[in-house]
């Protein structure tokens, strides 16, 4: 059995979640498909249902430390195998927006920085620059000698760019990203 | 037959080889691809991992582009087709993600843009038929194993690509080209996709799961459809060999090379040189010089 600490005011998550997910959470029959079927399952502290449950019990701030969070892929197994219909990935993204919001704790990998890297080529070149996203990664996380060795490999076979891809409409992806920040009060 | 191709941005750097493929591919079946002028990225999983307007918004940007062609859009890469797709659909279905979305890329768009895998184009509009007469060098005796990872199958009710637990359009495409599609348990698994730098570790232990059933069910080598798939399965091989001293070297090879292969097209065309794990074995068995 899941046994919580509530709460404190205004720190619930549940109300939230459902905003941003639009999934209601009281639907999930705690059946576990999500979690035997989650390719992480087997390397997270906790697993999906437990996060689901612990939701729907009015969970708090500390909800938003869970290893899983950062270590879900996205797979979407989860959403595609429930009985009852719940897209269980688009909590994860719920949650993954208001650990960012409520500035939960960095985790191992540092996947924000990870996409904020990844995005910030996108809002200037229109596309990946993956060199670019690349090393202000590794900057960012100390990581710099990972996967060095197979770099040379990568580059002679083409699998890697030295230079930007130019050929995007730049203006109207800028435009995005401008309008995105200037919304993100909207909740959604 | 002519579409809007999409190329995505890892057709310029790591799935060159997909791109490369896919286009020949296409000329070979005389299917017309255009590039729509300016696209963009669709945001990925970072994208989607961040904001729920900018992941709609990215893709929007293209789709417009793609509505002023009049032509259906047609894309190789299974995460830009998915994230294109969920844009559709929240943009047809969710009046405040519509009008958030529209807002972002200063015009107005509804969702209407067909979209279609490249492999959806190939099975309805091309058929089996057409492309088993078209075949000039069976895959002879090769064992694929097709791997559908992620993208191309969920979320089932907005991908509404085949059968989401147990998918056999690879499979088709591989027995039309005269190969052998082993029957294999994880068609469906993660590879662990976007976690690729930032957790290797994550990486590392779902790609040993999948490629040592592949290896164990018999597989020569693996067929994607997906770029991450595809880097995930051929460049983690030298990560678990060095930390589980298992060696599987099973060429990842993308569906289009294979199946160029049995259209007579030379492997360096398709790109089969850019393969992290070399593809010998395969180009021996289709009895094609690995330089072409």
């Amino acid at each position: 059995m899941i046994t919580i600490k509530k709460a404190k005011a205004g720190e619930a998550l549940k109300d939230a979640v459902e905003k941003i997910s639009g999934v209601d959470l009281s639907v999930c029959l705690q059946c576990r498909k999500c979690s035997s079927g989650c390719p992480v399952g087997k390397l997270t502290k906790s697993r999906p249902s437990e996060i689901m449950r612990r939701l729907h019990l009015n969970a708090g701030n500390e909800l938003l430390e869970s290893d899983i969070l950062w270590m879900c892929v996205s797979c979407e197994t989860c959403s595609a195998r429930c009985p009852m219909g719940i897209d269980v990935a688009g909590v994860m993204d719920a949650l993954r927006k208001l650990a960012l919001s409520r500035g939960a704790s960095k985790q191992e990998g540092n996947v924000p920085l990870f996409n904020k890297a990844f995005l910030k080529t996108v809002e200037v070149f229109g596309r990946t620059y993956e060199m670019a996203m690349i090393t202000a990664y590794k900057l960012g996380t100390g990581k710099l000698m990972n996967d060095t060795e197979k770099f040379p490999t990568m580059l002679r076979k083409g699998k890697i760019s030295l230079l930007p891809s130019l050929g995007g409409d730049r203006k109207t992806v800028k435009r995005i990203f401008k309008k995105t920040k200037q919304n993100k009060g909207a909740g959604i | 037959m002519k579409y809007a191709y999409y190329p995505g941005c890892s057709a310029e750097s790591t799935a060159r080889d997909m791109h490369q493929s896919t286009l020949a591919v296409a000329a070979a079946l005389g299917i017309e691809m255009i590039e729509p002028k300016g696209w963009t990225c669709c945001g990925a999983t970072a994208g989607h991992q961040t904001d729920r307007v900018l992941a709609a918004a990215l893709p929007a940007a293209n789709l417009v582009k793609i509505k002023d062609m009049g032509l259906d859009c047609v894309v190789n890469c299974a995460a830009c087709y998915n994230r294109m797709k969920v844009a559709n659909h929240e943009i047809a279905t969710e009046s405040e993600i519509r009008s958030s979305v529209c807002d972002a890329i200063g015009r107005d768009y509804d969702g209407s843009v067909k979209i279609r895998h490249f492999i959806e184009v190939l099975l309805e509009d091309i058929g089996l038929e057409k492309i088993s007469s078209a075949i000039k060098q069976p895959l002879k005796s090769l064992k694929v194993a097709c791997y559908y990872g992620c993208l191309l199958v969920r979320p089932p009710k907005v991908v509404n690509f085949d059968d989401p637990e147990n998918p056999k359009s690879l499979d088709k495409l591989v027995k039309a080209a005269g190969g052998e599609a082993i029957e294999w348990p994880y068609k469906v698994e993660c590879c662990g996709g976007g976690l690729s730098l930032s957790r290797t570790d994550v990486v590392v232990n779902l790609t040993d799961t999948i490629l040592g059933m592949a290896k164990s069910s018999g597989a020569d080598c693996i067929a994607v459809s997906c770029p991450m798939c595809q880097v995930n399965l051929d460049l983690r091989q030298q990560d678990i060999k060095k930390e589980t001293g298992r060696d599987y070297q099973i060429p990842i090879v993308y569906i289009t090379q294979l199946l160029g292969l049995g259209l007579g097209i030379s492997s360096k065309k398709l790109g089969f040189n850019k393969l992290m794990v070399p593809a010998s074995n395969v180009l021996e068995k289709v009895e094609v010089s690995s330089n072409g």
